[in-house]
């Protein structure tokens, strides 16, 4: 089997993934230092016009260029599923690592706020959080944070804890090694694994949250593109202009594929229970 | 038996408390009156004064909660400050057309994918395999309110076959409702059935590699028998139990289908009121969808015996 | 080497196993089966025999294929059957037991309706006819409430238990020849023999074959008529287990069965300096598990144990599973608290924080699984250095030094040093492991069943390599085992553990051969073993056999 220079074995799901999430981290870069028209600028004269040579993907109900606005949609959406994976990664590792480590009330405590906060079904939680701190960039990071927090912490604390059990963390108790040593030399390490394996796909779950929330009207606001607002704001021009929704959509959907089978790839590469099968 | 479903209750009681405690602070982290933020800016002051006495807001906070969470057992969530109405008969009401779809959705994609995922698994690596992987993969992938955009151009502007948006509640008129959720249905469906293909597929390979299954094969049984006697009750039991969660997350995340397709659902009530910041009927909404999902996900506890004796022990 | 004859049962013919591209897992192999006889393939992991039964009811595991050869059964070439009719041959004609007794029974249907779905599938009796039958069996197999035991789910019994139900099952259709792949290695060495025991009954009295898959070859000398010895895919040797004993032919039948543990010299310990590890009247409890609805009761897995060490002895702890050996040794190491009774190490209490420094210096542990006590993300070097960590003026060099040496100690070259964990062996894991504790040059190691997952000739080096680094490094040991053999070998003192309290303790020679309590006496019978004859052959004994039969029940 053919490996390719991070060691991930090439599979052809796992290439067309890289692939397609090489383009999206492109058109993100791009699209937050130049785009082919200001995603802003308003034409009247080039209303909706379909896709041709000029705009390739056509223009929106403003004369606005839907290409130019997709890129800049890429940055914003890739940033915000960025900012905001890496926030709920550290968070729930911190809180996963000192739960497992404390035990006792700590965990019991830890235990009972992120069960709770589990049963908020899927993006209710961010729904809630998000009438409370206001629709804008800063308010989704937060609540899509809070959100998938939980989850992190889930994983980080039952691998703690089922670490904790094996023969080489118990032997460096043996040896004299103190906790915290013991914690940060056997136990942290051999939780980056499964925390990769869900951050990757958290990636995929924030950037279609995401997404939803700015469909809604509660995301980032409008006129700044984000793919789920030029989703929404194409329903009353679906017949008449399609490609205005078929576009975003569009867009949203190969990134999800992307993510999901980069997302395999990097499971079978690191999940050892799944690597058996 | 018994012990365990007594257990499994007793173990979602502190759960509920604490999601009523997380909705109670959050409502009270906004800046500002709670008794005007629940009842609006046009409230007259005799019954500010009048909520104020009642739920307490002179009082230290736990007392608050404690008042709160009496009104809460007794079902009144207050009233809707746009509209005036009671809210957990309006949520009721709302609840029931988001169901309906939920509920057909999930049925219909189970269905579908677990004889799907079961098939994979059982032809391991063949044609049959890659096509099932391939499709729930890109399935997976698609956006609902985008695939609902796309079903309604093709199905509902194109073709006409459908109607493009709106609600008819079955008890109106029957053949109308079934046109008017064909589409939202079909769009769950979509997305539901490659998660649900997946996991199937994974849990089956698991029961796969036993040896009680090389043991009903020894035993002389046929293919179907193995599968259906002996595959389908093991490998069934964790699909169970994502069925039960994909159920409630579809609660949660009705709000989009149901903005595509107009619909008047639990998640658009929740929507709008966060725009119109209708704050009891946000309190509400949510402590009734976490309710739910709560309470799904305990009877899909008290079934899972059903599929798997052993979590009895 | 004489293969299939006119009056086998099953004869098979130049057989060849290979999985996916050309991987050879079995060829040539050939070798029969007559009514009414027993034979035994052995072999340690690795050689293919678990594939040669499989392939025997044609349940090869993907990708694994049989690509040559014949497996002729009562005359038709199994190979070349058509699905329908193998389905009527297995079950019917072949039955199979399963090595892990945890997973070969479905865990979500009654007892019952398995035992009756071969029985439906295969004969034409009505329901009542079958139920019968299933009763009679269960009462054969010593269930002592059939009706209760049909109605209830394989997680209500015990792993002998269930291996006796799978028997029953699979005898229940009075099959010509009955396929046992390890039928008893999972379990403990008492429920063992009962098991292989009733296997033998059962077929005797419906005049079935057995082709028993092992890799233990001293127990299937006692049962098997012929042994198959297999090394690598290929068979080395065959014929009647006698002359394999006596005059084994190949070297590898001989490495093999050099390979079984035996008695080592008596050793002289001296018995003037003061004990390193003395342990007065050692309670541990474990706390019940507490439902909302049931109240936890503590489960008192170690009841007032006491034991010394003297510096350099070897002193075993053995009993079964849930005698609480592993938890005394765990207690002692300090990985489990203790819940009364006192610890000292060189005379000095390590229960109240007390001398603890020195004690978890002069302490060590090698674990059981060699898989599971090494970091996955660490390199033997690193593994091995990590204890030093913690000794006071150690330059790197000398660090290097000290790892340098003591890899060499256990037979392990300076490049494995840069190696992971998942590219070395099982034994080879367990040296780096046994390198781990023995770096620091502690005066006392808990070596917890430090064989148990290897293979019989690794075990061999192991152990051989445990007693000469014990005498170069002068550590003294506690070596828990469930394996007497193992123990013989290099014990100076025995303890024997039950329920949490020891029964018998004495010097090795005592308890082997003058053993006091009914119990030792038992355990001792249900392992037979091997002497070697001075003419270079072995012969099968069994250690108070009669006696030790009739105390079971």
């Amino acid at each position: 089997m053919t490996r390719t220079w991070f060691g991930l074995p090439a599979s052809p799901g796992a290439l067309l993934g890289g692939l397609l999430i090489g383009v999206l981290l492109l058109a993100a870069g791009l699209g937050m230092v130049w785009t082919p028209y200001d995603p802003l600028a308003i034409d009247f004269r080039a209303r909706l016009q379909p896709p041709g040579p000029e705009h390739w993907l056509g223009t929106d109900e403003f004369g606005r260029d839907v290409f130019s606005r997709a890129l800049a949609g890429a940055s914003t959406s890739v940033s915000i599923s960025l900012f905001t994976v890496a926030a709920a990664t550290v968070a729930g590792m911190l809180i996963g690592l000192a739960a497992g480590y404390l035990r006792g009330w700590t965990d019991r405590i830890v235990v009972s706020i992120t069960d709770a906060l589990l049963a908020f079904p899927g993006i209710l939680l961010a729904l809630g959080l998000l009438a409370v701190l206001g629709a804008n960039k800063y308010g989704i990071i937060l609540a899509l944070a809070l959100a998938y927090t939980p989850s992190v912490v889930r994983v980080v604390r039952s691998n703690v804890f089922s670490l904790r059990e094996t023969g080489f963390v118990e032997a460096s108790r043996v040896m004299g090694n103190g906790e915290l040593f013991t914690m940060a030399r056997h136990v942290l390490p051999n939780c980056i694994a499964p925390v990769t394996v869900l951050a990757t796909g958290m990636f995929g779950w924030v950037l279609l949250s995401e997404s939803a929330l700015s469909f809604l009207g509660l995301g980032v606001p409008p006129p700044a593109p984000t793919w789920g607002n030029m989703l929404a704001a194409s329903r009353p021009y679906m017949s008449q202009a399609p490609w205005l929704g078929i576009y975003p959509g569009l867009c949203i959907a190969l990134t999800l594929l992307g993510i999901n089978l980069l997302g395999d790839a990097v499971r079978d590469r690191l999940d050892p229970r799944m690597r058996r099968i | 038996m018994l012990r365990f479903a007594l257990t499994r209750i007793a173990l979602a009681v502190p759960t509920l408390l604490i999601v009523a405690v997380s909705v109670f602070l959050l409502i009270r982290l906004i800046p500002g009156d709670p008794a005007l933020l629940m009842l609006g800016d046009m409230a007259d002051p005799h019954s500010l004064a009048d909520f104020r006495r009642s739920h307490g807001l002179d009082q230290p906070l736990p007392v608050q909660f404690a008042l709160w969470l009496g009104n809460l057992a007794a079902g009144d969530l207050g009233r809707s400050i746009t509209t005036g109405q009671e809210v957990l008969p309006l949520i009721f009401d709302r609840f029931l057309v988001s169901a309906t779809i939920v509920v057909v959705a999930v049925a219909l994609a189970s269905l579908v994918a677990v004889p799907a995922g079961m098939l994979a698994a059982w032809r391991q690596n063949s044609l049959t395999d890659l096509a099932v992987v391939a499709g729930a993969t890109l399935l997976l992938s698609v956006p609902s309110f985008w695939l609902g955009l796309l079903l309604l151009l093709l199905f509902g502007m194109k073709l006409g076959w459908l109607p493009v948006v709106g609600y008819v509640p079955f008890g109106q008129d029957f053949g109308a409702a079934l046109a008017y959720i064909v589409l939202p249905v079909a769009t769950l469906v979509l997305v539901e059935v490659g998660v649900i293909a997946r996991m199937a597929r994974a849990s089956t390979l698991e029961v796969l590699r036993l040896d009680y299954v090389t043991h009903a094969r020894a035993k002389g049984l046929s293919e179907l028998a193995v599968m259906g006697r002996h595959v389908f009750w093991n490998a069934f039991a964790p699909t169970w139990t994502l069925i039960g969660l994909i159920l409630g997350n579809l609660l949660g995340g009705i709000a989009v289908v149901e903005t595509v397709f107009t619909i008047p659902g639990l998640g658009r009530l929740l929507v709008d009121a966060i725009f119109a910041r209708d704050y009891p009927v946000i309190q509400g909404c949510l402590l009734f969808i976490a309710g739910v999902y709560i309470v799904v996900n305990l009877v899909v506890d008290l079934l899972y015996p059903v599929f798997d004796p052993r979590v009895t022990a | 080497m004489t293969t299939g004859t006119d009056d086998a049962l099953l004869s098979i013919e130049d057989l060849r196993l290979e999985a996916g591209l050309g991987r050879v897992i079995a060829e040539n192999v050939a070798f029969a089966v007559r009514p009414g006889e027993i034979v035994a393939v052995v072999g340690e992991s690795g050689s293919g025999k678990t594939m040669v039964a499989r392939a025997v009811l044609g349940l090869l595991p993907p990708p694994v294929v049989a690509t040559a050869g014949r497996i002729v059964f009562e005359g038709r070439d199994l190979r070349t059957l058509p699905g329908s009719a193998m389905r009527r041959v297995r079950g019917a004609r072949i039955g199979m037991v399963f090595q892990e007794p945890m997973t070969s029974l479905n865990p979500a249907l009654t007892i019952g309706r398995q035992l009756d779905e071969g029985l439906r599938l295969h004969t034409s009796l009505r329901s009542a006819e079958r139920r019968e039958r299933i009763v009679a069996m269960l009462g054969r197999i010593g269930i002592d409430d059939p009706d209760r035991c049909l109605a209830a789910y394989p997680h209500e019994f015990s792993g002998g238990m269930r291996q006796r139900i799978m028997l029953a099952s699979v005898m229940l259709l009075k099959p010509a020849l009955l396929v046992a792949d390890e039928p008893t290695t999972a379990l403990d060495a008492l429920v063992q023999r009962d098991v292989l025991e009733l296997m033998v009954e059962l077929t005797r009295e419906n005049g079935t074959s057995v082709l028993l898959i092992s890799h233990d070859l001293s127990m299937v000398a006692r049962y098997a008529d012929r042994v198959v010895v297999m090394y690598r895919g290929r068979i080395v040797e065959q014929g009647a287990t006698d002359a394999i004993l006596l005059s084994p032919r190949h070297d590898y039948t001989r490495k093999l069965l050099e390979a079984l543990p035996r008695r080592g010299r008596a050793r002289a310990v001296p018995t003037a300096e003061g004990a390193v590890i003395e342990v007065r009247n050692l309670t541990v409890d474990y706390p019940g598990r507490a439902g909302l609805f049931r109240k936890g009761r503590p489960k008192r897995a170690v009841d007032g144990v006491s034991l010394s060490v003297l510096p350099g002895e070897t002193v075993a702890v053995v009993g079964g599973s849930g005698s609480g050996k592993t938890t005394l040794g765990r207690a002692i190491i300090g990985l489990i608290r203790p819940s009364g009774g006192e610890i000292l190490f060189r005379g000095r209490s390590v229960m109240g924080g007390g001398g603890s420094r020195e004690y978890r210096h002069g302490c060590q542990i090698v674990f059981q699984d060699p898989y599971s006590s090494l970091d996955p993300r660490m390199q033997v070097g690193a593994i091995v250095a990590e204890p030093l960590r913690l000794v006071p003026d150690l330059s790197a060099a000398e660090r290097a030094e000290r790892v340098r040496r003591v890899l060499s100690d256990v037979g392990l070259d300076a490049d494995y040093a840069d190696r992971f964990p998942h590219q070395l062996s099982g034994g080879q894991r367990q040296r780096v492991a046994i390198a781990r504790a023995i770096v620091r040059r502690p005066a006392f190691v808990v070596a917890d069943e430090p064989v148990s997952a290897l293979d019989m000739t690794v075990q061999k080096q192991i152990l051989r390599l445990f007693g000469d680094l014990q005498e170069r490094y002068g550590f003294a040991c506690l070596f828990i085992s469930h394996d007497l053999a193992a123990v013989e070998q290099v014990a100076d003192r025995v303890l024997v553990m039950k329920d949490g309290r020891i029964v018998e303790a004495g010097s090795r020679d005592d308890v082997f051969d003058r053993p006091q309590h009914p119990y030792t006496r038992r355990l001792l019978s249900a392992i037979p073993t091997l002497e070697p004859l001075p003419e270079g052959g072995f012969r099968l004994s069994v250690r108070h056999g009669q006696e030790a039969l009739s105390a079971v029940s």
